[in-house]
């Protein structure tokens, strides 16, 4: 096992765990933010280099910005930061940890993938290479993906341009 | 021993399972919605993780679209938490009882 992945993978898991158990949303906004840099900092010792950046860039720069924005736009003074947990903890908590058995079983149980090479090279993985696959084997998808960042778009005006009241 | 890819799965695993357990358990609206990003991103640890042990390019192009899908539920839901918190006045879960029977 490689030392650099142990540790941010460990520090992965400790930041999601602390953005369910912390108190308040904007620490928890950040706590999250750490769990995607952590998460980052895995797929660049994978060499998966494309993926970090779109972590750091797309998640980190702009979906989170987004939240701590919301964030700073609310009233923090609500119920919920009091009393933080609802009354399904226990059943959730079960169920979950039910889900999470589950899931190791199918993982570990399926069928083995094709033993990887000893020191990956960048090859599938380089931008140049996935640049080129996007342009030629993906690009229907790629078209697809800018449809549904315009409807997003127009999704969240119509939802904001609602009166309150109505 | 433990090799890195069977490590990185179980982290998927645990952390799919962390921002379930958030999912069931917060009241909060807006911490609701960073662990539905938190299992999300156990998918993009998942898909990642089996495209390099494989060698294969398509689970990382599967990863871009996943962060498209991010991209637009978070632009959605933030207009949705807003809206909410204006109409009722709380992110509290336990107020949105109006589809109750």
């Amino acid at each position: 096992m490689s030392i650099t992945i142990g540790i941010f993978a460990s520090f992965a898991l400790i930041f999601a765990v602390l953005v369910v158990v912390l108190r308040q949303p904007m620490r928890a906004a950040l706590a999250l933010v750490a769990h995607m840099i952590s998460l980052a900092a895995v797929f660049a010792c994978l060499n998966v280099h494309v993926v970090a950046l779109f972590q750091v860039l797309i998640y980190v720069g702009a979906v989170m910005v987004l939240m701590i924005y919301t964030i700073m736009l609310l009233d923090d003074s609500d119920p919920s930061y009091v009393k933080v947990f609802s009354r399904w903890s226990v059943p959730g908590i079960v169920v979950a940890t039910v889900v999470m058995v589950a899931l190791g079983v199918l993982l570990w149980t399926a069928a083995p993938v094709a033993p990887a090479v000893a020191n990956p090279a960048p090859g599938p993985f380089g931008f140049s290479e996935f640049s080129i696959a996007f342009m030629s084997r993906y690009w229907l998808h790629f078209e697809i993906a800018t449809a549904l960042l315009a409807i997003g778009i127009v999704a969240a005006w119509t939802i904001l341009s609602q009166r309150v009241g109505k | 021993m433990m090799n890195d890819y069977d490590l990185l799965i179980g982290l998927a695993i645990a952390t799919f399972t962390t921002g379930l357990i958030g999912v069931v358990v917060r009241r909060n609206l807006l911490v609701v919605v960073m662990c539905v990003e938190v299992m999300l991103n156990a998918v993009v640890l998942a898909f990642v993780t089996f495209a390099a042990r494989s060698q294969s390019l398509p689970g990382v192009a599967m990863t871009f679209f996943i962060y498209i899908a991010a991209a637009c539920e978070i632009a959605v839901a933030m207009a949705i938490v807003v809206l909410l918190a204006k109409r009722r006045g709380s992110l509290d879960l336990a107020h949105g009882d109006e589809l109750k029977g």
